[in-house]
């Protein structure tokens, strides 16, 4: 209600910072933080990983050997390249190349898009094998105990990683159509920045979860 | 710095005209308010509601062990209602109580900030809160759940009852927790005043800090952990249930990792408020600010390495028990130096005596008798004989419920004119004070004598010899109830018709008394700049006269 006669005012500045450098940090903060709370939600799914890796050994090995390792292949390099195309979208808002963005996060789209085709397809066989864990367990190639277990650390894993996927598109989606509608130029690009570091958590969490469950 | 106050002046107080809670008129702009300090009002009623239901049920469970047998009530509802009262005064009210209506009313202010950083993301935490309650709520109408607070399994995954609503909204009240915290630790790096680096931060606000922290780190934890139950009561996956090849122990790990620091989320800020208003009770500088600030953040990290002395009897190894009860012990450590410091605080002090102190003197005995307590079941060979009985209800009821309470009660006090620029009356809040620091007492300490005898946890009868006891304990509950219903008559009535209080009643030095009681709707007509140190009562000129740390 006071200030503001000083400076031109700026539209994307709140009453309650002085400048927008300040309000960029604060956001930046709050970003990271989040992302944070992020890992750790995945630390306890991790934590079961580990734990029942110890305990069943044998298991955990042998039913790793029954993914799809290419799936999980062609699944890594595809979310990687959507992370530097991501990134790159970022380096394009920066320097106020608009049309430049808008193809990147297209590009990073429709590589969500494609990931989770793959991975849905992935669990369409695990399905139709009996790999679902609890009750309806009866996959006849893996029977050693702890199977289940693994089967359920790996349904868990991956579906809240692909829940997290789903979330970042929609992000990323959101971001999209606010840059076609010219909101972001190089002198306000924060929220692509945002959606970018979150696609790259997706991203991270992957890289991670890949190895222990495919390859080890 | 504007004046720090206008106490001398003879001019009566007078009432702002316009202030937050009249800037904006209607329902409905409380409902889409980003006003931290209307979101704090709305904490205010929303978790005094959840203490009152929390309440409703700690009677009943106290009427229901006034004789050996059944009284009003059979096992299953027993097992429903101590259930429902863990659930609701932990998640509804413990853990939001002093951050989300003290924290959030306050901090900008103490800070001299407009707003907190993310005021939407506010609001979407008030949303969250209510969410989460709504279906914790549900749970209890649609049958209740009788697995305790702490969801152990495999029993909370086989029983019966209805358990996924409630471990839903616990879910649900993490995300709120995560976003208030997450807010609360931005805006304390970002909106501090020209002049307050972190060394002229008001001890409230460390406290808040560190609390945050373990709000951000801790809270995703419980989140997937009850997710897991949850899933594993759907879907029967087996992942904690031996039977199957899971390990109900890991489920025990995760839960007190969270659990456990939650408790100093609980308690940390609660040491924020006494921190605060034992300055200006006893109107004297803080005695050692550095180091009750540093033992706060210090709480917060031990209070991370010490889940495992919830497993002492869970097959943990010896050195692993050892290890975790040393760690337990830190906490002690840490919370003495803050004890000793409030107390060299009083000393030789101008000390005024108005209710917050009189809580504050309860809080003192509470926390330490309560830590004393603390370190006797952190201690292996102890906690084997007291584990699962009355013994470590009433320490967790004296160290946690009772500092917490107390704290509440001691910011609800100090702070009331603050928020509604009125006053309470003084006598009554006196006599309301007494009563409960008198009540807790004769609530838990016979429970302390009855788990050291013998009595278990958790069940609605009892072989005849602890009836006594039990009966003392459930007059002490009485006591305390009587009590808070003398407070909300009297705060009711001072809301509506109390002494204009003026905007510094009690003459303090705190950085939120700069601007008036109510604050207008921007916190600041101007920004603030800070030029003195927090918490100091010295007279321009003076000199200090005792050793600053």
């Amino acid at each position: 209600m006071s200030s503001s006669d000083a400076h031109a005012p700026n539209p994307h500045l709140a009453h309650h910072y002085e400048t927008i450098e300040k309000q960029d940090y604060a956001v930046r903060l709050g970003m990271w933080l989040f992302l944070g709370t992020e890992v750790l939600l995945f630390a306890g799914l991790f934590l079961g990983y580990t734990v029942y890796r110890h305990f069943y050994h044998e298991a955990f090995h042998e039913a790793s050997r029954h993914l799809d390792l290419w799936a999980g292949i062609t699944n890594t390099v595809v979310l990687i390249t959507s992370s530097l195309s991501v990134a790159l979208a970022y380096n394009a808002i920066k320097q106020g190349k608009t049309k430049l963005c808008a193809g990147m996060l297209i590009f990073t789209i429709v590589c969500a898009f494609t990931f989770l085709a793959i991975k849905g397809i992935e669990y369409h066989h695990k399905f139709q094998e009996g790999a679902l864990p609890g009750k309806w367990y009866h996959y006849a190639e893996v029977t050693a105990p702890g199977a289940n277990l693994y089967y359920t650390v790996y349904f868990l894993a991956t579906g809240l990683h692909a829940f997290h996927v789903i979330v970042g598109m929609s992000i990323l989606i959101w971001i999209l159509s606010r840059v076609l509608r010219g909101h972001f130029s190089e002198s306000y690009y924060v929220p692509v920045e945002l959606g970018g570091l979150y696609w790259h958590l997706v991203d991270l969490v992957w890289i991670f979860l890949f190895p222990l469950l495919y390859l080890i | 710095m504007s004046q720090p106050s206008q106490l001398h002046e003879n001019k009566p107080p007078v009432y702002p005209e316009v202030n937050y809670l009249n800037a904006d008129r209607g329902v409905w702009s409380w409902l889409t308010t980003i006003d931290h300090k209307r979101i704090g009002i709305m904490y205010l009623i929303s978790v005094m509601l959840a203490f009152l239901l929390g309440g409703i049920f700690a009677m009943a469970l106290r009427v229901e062990l006034l004789t050996p047998g059944p009284t009003i009530m059979g096992a299953n509802t027993y097992n429903r209602m101590f259930t429902l009262h863990g659930v609701v005064m932990i998640f509804l009210f413990m853990i939001p109580a002093i951050p989300g209506v003290f924290g959030n009313f306050l901090l900008p202010l103490m800070l001299g900030a407009k707003d907190v950083a993310f005021p939407k993301l506010n609001l979407l935490s008030l949303y969250l809160y209510w969410t989460g309650a709504t279906l914790v709520l549900a749970g209890m109408i649609m049958g209740g759940t009788d697995t305790g607070w702490t969801f152990y399994t495999p029993y909370s995954t086989t029983t019966p009852t209805t358990l996924f609503p409630v471990l839903l909204g616990i879910f649900i009240l993490g995300f709120s927790s995560i976003v208030t915290g997450l807010n609360f630790i931005v805006t304390i790096h970002t909106l501090r005043a020209p002049g307050m680096g972190f060394m002229r931060m008001q001890l409230f606000v460390w406290a808040i800090y560190a609390t945050s922290i373990i709000q951000v780190l801790a809270t995703p934890v419980i989140g997937l952990t009850v997710l897991l139950v949850g899933i594993e009561k759907v879907g029967g996956f087996g992942l904690f249930d031996a039977t199957r090849g899971g390990d109900p122990v890991l489920f025990e790990h995760m839960f007190w990792f969270y659990s456990h620091p939650a408790v100093y989320i609980m308690v940390l800020p609660a040491m924020g408020v006494v921190s605060d208003a034992i300055a200006t009770f006893a109107r004297k500088n803080i005695f050692g600010y550095k180091m009750i600030a540093y033992s706060s953040l210090g709480i917060a990290f031990v209070g991370f390495f010490a889940w495992g002395h919830h497993l002492f009897v869970s097959g943990q190894s010896a050195f692993n028990d050892g290890a975790f009860a040393v760690i337990s012990m830190l906490v002690g450590v840490f919370t003495a130096i803050k004890v000793f410091n409030w107390v060299a605080t009083l000393y030789r002090g101008a000390i005024s005596i108005k209710t917050p102190l009189i809580y504050i003197c309860g809080f003192l005995f509470f926390i330490v008798f309560g830590g004393m307590t603390g370190i006797a079941v952190a201690t292996v060979s102890l906690d084997v004989h007291w584990h699962d009985t009355y013994f470590v209800i009433a320490h967790f009821h004296f160290i946690m419920v009772g500092a917490v309470i107390m704290a509440f009660l001691i910011a609800l006090h100090y702070w009331f004119p603050k928020m509604f620029g009125r006053k309470y009356h003084e006598g009554w809040g006196m006599v309301a004070a007494s009563l409960i620091v008198l009540g807790f007492n004769a609530t838990f300490i016979p429970q302390f004598l009855l788990g050291n005898a013998g009595m278990p946890r958790r069940y609605y009868m009892y072989p005849e010899r602890f009836q006594a006891l039990n009966v003392a304990s459930t007059a002490g509950a009485s006591l305390l109830a009587f009590g808070f219903l003398i407070i909300l008559i009297y705060l009711i009535y001072a809301l509506v018709r109390g002494e204009v209080a003026g905007d510094n009643p009690w003459d303090s030095r705190g950085f939120e008394w700069m601007t008036t009681s109510p604050p207008p709707k921007h916190n600041f007509d101007q920004t603030p700049i800070i030029t003195q140190d927090p918490h100091s009562y010295q007279e321009p000129g003076e000199e200090v006269e005792h050793v600053v740390i």
